[in-house]
């Protein structure tokens, strides 16, 4: 190997037509002449084209583990299918060195009639394992799907997660030079998930580069040295991990910013913060205060505000409103600006979380107004706890029975119950 | 080539040069690299193009070897005929065959003879090869891999061929039953037997362009399809399958322009009545095969990088 990089993108622009294509031979032919008599002014479709990527530049080196993070369409997806060749780009240049594999969708080549013995080869060699490899690693690949029973059973009859897991196990077995992945590690259970991320590891570890785009912040900062913000088709920021989520999570999101609404009452603004200020970053068992802002544009009645949160998988997290908590419903009069704050204890395990408010009349169940999500935020707790919730677990008793011995020779407690990190 | 770094060790290493606006800065040069792959926009010389296509179609032969084996598989599997769907297949269009010899045959006041009858079926099959691999190929992008065409990437000529390849293993099933009644029938060997095997090399060669050619095509226009399903239909009325060319005299040449329809004759010919076929028609066939087959492939191409945003 001459150089050290493996994948490199320069100055990328992608093109994307909105709305519908000419998909029948009568659209083309009025397409066609209309173009033919329209020559130099700006035809109906050059403005429906618009730029999914602008000037995406980016350098992954072997052994290093790159991600890249935005909001839904700011252009992540695109960027990965260009990298995996599916889509070409408009504009630009870019170098692939060695062999590439990538997780986009893992199950993609299967046929729901074929045994998942038979998937396996038929998936292996559509991400690009000769017969051979595929014969020699056959063991290992079932072993590592769990599916040993299942194997010679057609996949129609599996379990999507069993789908998704068989997939998974395929690809990660690919051996590839560059991996790019795309929220591949959401399927499975947590176990499962636990095994791809040590597999990712591994495939780091023996000197492949590897691409992650994912919503999941945890995972990428845990994996990747490098990341880049991606925002409306244009690189924000590239750097540390560290840097770029901080970035991302100071952003509002697109949702809070392209709103509108048509209700009598509408969301004017929704502010999470802490002791000091506005804050996207807490640490678990942290305070949490979220301002409401409602503004009513025409007289109205018998109001609630609805507070709930989902996690990146979107698990509902919980949910609460201003009645439930004891308040009575409001009426607003036009020029009205209501306001209220949610105090939270973040009990929550590390993770993303996005809180999402709804305003609405709660007799007759009309939503006048949502924001969903509201914000971004980010709880962090040092990896002692994994899943939703954070309840303090400690270990306050830790002991040894030897038979030998007859009975009990230690007893590890000591006085505040604590054992150290776990 | 494997080095262990602790990932720490490798994020100092790491070089970082961004700004604000997006744009990163002072990358060193990329001068010598191993076997890497530069991918522009900017358009290559077609033949050196050409060449890399093939070559990467080399590259990716067990896919089309694995795509071809699901696509078998697949249409045997959970059927109570099994193989023998391949052979009902040419059995119903030698039976309707028969019927409509025999029509011809009541018309002319003449006998119905062997001869006619190993003739519409030497060229009944190699026409259902035609018709399920054009239908076949027609469908492989747009509507049975349509996952796998906007998801993963490889070259998706793979679909079209696996289409053809599929078909002639039919065919082949349906050709292994033929033989068995020829030898019942003790039909004679001869020499011009041989010309059998380059005729249907010609045939593949035609099919597998206009494969391509039609399964691009369809993906970008949906009436593609219909228009070919219509053509496929039909096709059988505009081609020497249940008749024979010679029956409509001088006018029989402006049957055979149609490019199927030498082959189907020159098979006949050999196989039936021991002659060459016509070495004319028979060239005229392969100049529209060998350019089929080239631009099939080079529209195909052409089109490919467009394949996955215009499903």
């Amino acid at each position: 190997m001459t150089s050290d990089i493996a994948l490199r993108m320069e100055h990328v622009y992608k093109k994307f037509r909105r709305g519908e294509t000419f998909n029948s031979l009568r659209d083309l032919i009025p397409a066609l002449t209309g173009r033919m008599f329209r020559q130099g002014e700006l035809s109906e479709t050059d403005k429906r084209e618009f730029w999914a990527l602008r000037d995406i530049s980016l350098e992954v080196k072997r052994g290093e583990a790159v991600g890249i993070i935005g909001h839904n369409g700011a252009g992540k997806s695109t960027i990965l299918k260009i990298l995996s060749r599916i889509m070409k780009p408009t504009k630009g240049s870019m170098v692939v060195n060695g062999r590439l594999s990538a997780l986009i969708e893992v199950s993609a080549g299967f046929h729901h009639d074929l045994t998942g013995r038979e998937n396996i080869f038929l998936n292996g060699t559509i991400l690009g394992m000769t017969k051979r490899e595929i014969q020699r690693k056959l063991d290992q690949i079932i072993a590592f799907s769990g599916l040993e029973e299942f194997i010679d059973t057609p996949v129609k009859r599996y379990s999507s997660g069993m789908y998704a897991r068989l997939g998974f196990s395929v690809a990660a077995h690919v051996d590839p030079e560059i991996l790019i992945v795309d929220e591949v590690l959401s399927v499975g259970d947590s176990v499962f998930q636990q095994k791809c991320i040590e597999r990712m590891k591994e495939v780091i570890y023996s000197g492949a580069a590897v691409l992650f785009v994912s919503h999941n912040l945890k995972t990428v900062a845990e994996f990747c040295q490098r990341s880049l913000l991606v925002e409306k088709g244009r690189a924000v920021i590239t750097g540390p991990s560290d840097e770029v989520i901080s970035t991302y999570l100071q952003k509002p999101t697109p949702g809070a910013v392209d709103h509108t609404s048509s209700g009598p009452v509408r969301i004017s603004n929704v502010k999470v913060r802490n002791e000091d200020g506005e804050c996207m970053r807490f640490r678990s068992g942290e305070k949490a205060w979220i301002d409401v802002e409602l503004t009513a544009l025409a007289r109205c009645s018998k109001l609630s505000v609805t507070l709930y949160a989902v996690n990146d998988s979107f698990t509902h997290v919980f949910d609460t409103s201003t009645e439930r908590l004891g308040h009575e419903s409001f009426d607003l009069e036009a020029g009205d600006v209501y306001s209220c704050t949610f105090e939270l204890q973040m009990n929550l395990a590390e993770g993303t979380f996005y809180p999402s408010v709804v305003l609405f009349r709660y007799d007759i169940q009309a939503v006048y107004d949502r924001w969903e999500p509201a914000a971004t935020i980010y709880v962090s707790s040092g990896g002692a706890v994994r899943g939703i919730a954070h309840c303090f677990p400690q270990i306050i008793r830790q002991e040894i029975q030897k038979p030998s011995n007859g009975g009990l020779v230690e007893t590890l407690t000591n006085g505040d119950g604590k054992l150290g990190s776990v | 080539m494997t080095t262990l770094k602790p990932i720490t060790e490798l994020s100092q290493t790491a070089t970082v040069a961004a700004t604000r606006d997006g744009s990163l800065t002072a990358r060193p040069s990329l001068a010598q690299m191993g076997d890497s792959r530069q991918l522009s926009t900017e358009p290559a010389g077609w033949l050196s193009g050409i060449r890399d296509q093939l070559q990467e179609l080399y590259k990716y032969r067990e896919l089309l070897y694995m795509i071809t084996y699901r696509d078998v598989r697949v249409r045997y599997k959970q059927s109570i005929m099994g193989f023998m769907w391949a052979i009902f297949m040419p059995i119903l269009i030698v039976m309707s065959g028969i019927v409509v010899r025999y029509a011809y045959a009541l018309a002319a006041h003449r006998q119905l003879e062997m001869s006619d009858l190993a003739s519409v079926a030497v060229k009944s099959i190699p026409w259902a090869f035609v018709v399920s691999s054009i239908r076949f190929g027609c469908n492989s992008l747009a509507q049975s891999n349509r996952e796998l065409v906007t998801k993963i990437y490889f070259p998706k000529e793979i679909f079209p061929l696996a289409s053809v390849l599929s078909s002639l293993f039919d065919f082949g099933v349906a050709t292994a039953a033929l033989i068995v009644i020829f030898a019942v029938l003790r039909v004679h060997v001869n020499a011009n037997l041989l010309w059998a095997p380059i005729i249907l090399v010609v045939m593949v060669t035609l099919v597998a362009g206009i494969s391509m050619l039609v399964a691009a095509a369809s993906l970008f226009f949906r009436d593609v399809r219909y228009i070919v399903e219509l053509l496929l239909t039909f096709g059988i009325f505009f081609t020497p399958v249940f008749y024979d060319v010679d029956m409509f005299g001088r006018k029989g040449k402006w049957l055979l322009l149609n490019p199927v329809a030498p082959l189907l004759e020159g098979l006949s010919a050999c196989v039936t009545q021991g002659k060459p076929p016509d070495i004319y028609w028979f060239s005229y066939s392969l100049a529209w095969a060998v350019v089929m087959l080239l631009g099939g492939y080079a529209f195909f191409k052409h089109l490919e990088p467009a394949f996955a945003e215009s499903i």
